[in-house]
């Protein structure tokens, strides 16, 4: 921290006007920059010996500093203001000796002279029954995907003897948190009880994928059904369907489902998301000697680089 | 911020070595202890200068000080409480909140 200015000027902080004075320019003399040419240290201290004087000189500035409200050079010092300190958990060491004995809701209730407790509410000081809406209770539910695609009702166990049947809407996204309204801690002295907050989590599932109220996948087929088409069948959420994979298909090509993804109906709207499949040639049984003789004669003749665009050259 | 305690004399010009001392015999200030010396938290400089210009303005001596300083205490003790209260209130259902205000009548806490 910088030197206070009765520092500086070396003098006591009850030093009269009188003395004030003297003893600046006793320093005056000493550090003037006429007097000391090329001495930067004694230029400096001059400035600040300067400065303190400036302060001390001034009855109005010299009030000022020595009530903190400005500091050595001259400049605004901001204030600490009390009040945020004192309200923070910082303040409590100043607080009052039974503070530190209040921890909960109970305890600030008692303060002043009423019960609270989940065991049902005790007369006040002042005649008046003290009433309170009951704590909602937190839970998680995970469930599959195909639960959450389609939704229905799941059975969540609390207890060995309390459980919560809970409505899984059509669409569900996971983490969102659905409220059973009643079902939380009961209520203070007739007080209404809280809510349940499930927080609902979706398993991962081994080949749909969710995008929106769509759902993805990869779906793998053979060699001939990609060149020559086909009927094949599709798992969905809702269970398996036939689809056509079109002649001339190849690994990537996307067909879509329409109305297989997901619905969500929210009041007079009706959300229909489609289910997306990307087909993925399997070629099945590769060491089939069949087929290798029959690649032998056919790929002399079909000179395909599947592998153009990725900057081979002459390497293909 | 820390601050050691021949650096809070610095920062206040009008305070003097004996004056803190007794602040803090007296606990009205309560740095932590570090080896020989102080430390003074935020809390507490700030309360050093509350203490300062409480004196200064309305020139109140110790015996008073102790008076005006234990009703601070006790109205920062409540306002600390009612801002737990206030936290809680602010994370409730709307519903609930609803229910609370209508439970409050206009001007009935004055």
């Amino acid at each position: 921290m910088a030197q206070t200015p009765y520092e500086v000027l070396g003098v006591k902080s009850d030093a009269s006007p009188d003395a004030l004075r003297k003893a600046y320019r006793k320093l005056a003399k000493e550090l003037h920059p006429d007097l000391n040419p090329g001495k930067p240290e004694a230029e400096a201290r001059f400035k600040s010996v300067t400065a303190a004087y400036d302060i001390l000189s001034d009855p109005e500035k010299k009030g000022r500093y020595d009530r903190g409200e400005i500091d050595e050079s001259g400049a605004e010092r901001p204030r600490y203001s009390y009040r945020p300190h004192a309200e923070s958990a910082q303040g409590r060491k100043y607080g009052p000796q039974e503070e530190m004995d209040i921890g909960d809701l109970d305890d600030i209730l008692s303060m002043f002279g009423r019960g609270g407790g989940a065991g049902g509410a005790r007369r006040g000081r002042g005649g008046a029954q003290f009433q309170m809406p009951g704590g909602d209770r937190m839970f998680s539910l995970t469930i599959d995907f195909v639960e959450a695609a389609t939704g229905g009702k799941k059975r969540l166990q609390l207890s060995p003897d309390e459980s919560l049947d809970v409505t899984i809407p059509p669409g569900i996204e996971d983490g969102q948190v659905l409220r059973l309204k009643g079902k939380g801690s009961p209520g203070f002295g007739g007080g209404p009880p809280g809510d349940a907050l499930i927080e609902v989590h979706i398993a991962p599932h081994p080949f749909f994928r969710r995008d929106g109220d769509n759902i993805r996948m990869e779906l793998p087929v053979s060699l001939a059904e990609a060149v020559l088409g086909a009927r094949i069948p599709v798992p969905t959420v809702t269970g398996p369907v036939t689809m056509t994979i079109p002649k001339g298909s190849d690994t990537g090509t996307q067909l879509r489902l329409r109305g297989k993804g997901i619905t969500r109906r929210g009041g007079s709207t009706t959300a229909q998301g489609d289910q997306y499949v990307t087909l993925k040639v399997v070629i099945g049984a590769p060491d089939d000697p069949d087929l290798a003789k029959f690649l032998e004669g056919w790929s002399k003749r079909e000179a395909i680089n599947p592998r153009g665009g990725m900057g081979l050259g002459g390497m293909a | 911020m820390i601050t050691g305690f021949d650096e809070l004399l610095r920062h206040f010009a009008g305070l003097d070595a004996a004056e803190l001392t007794r602040w803090v015999e007296n606990r009205w200030i309560l740095p932590e202890q570090e080896g020989e010396g102080f430390v003074f938290r935020e809390v507490d400089v700030a309360r050093v200068e509350l203490i300062l210009d409480i004196r200064r303005d309305y020139a109140v001596d110790d015996d008073s000080m102790a008076l005006v300083l234990g009703l601070l205490d006790q109205v920062y003790s409540l306002r600390r409480q009612m801002r737990r209260l206030c936290d809680a209130l602010e994370g409730q259902p709307p519903e609930v909140k609803d229910a609370i205000r209508r439970a409050l009548p206009p001007g009935s806490g004055r």
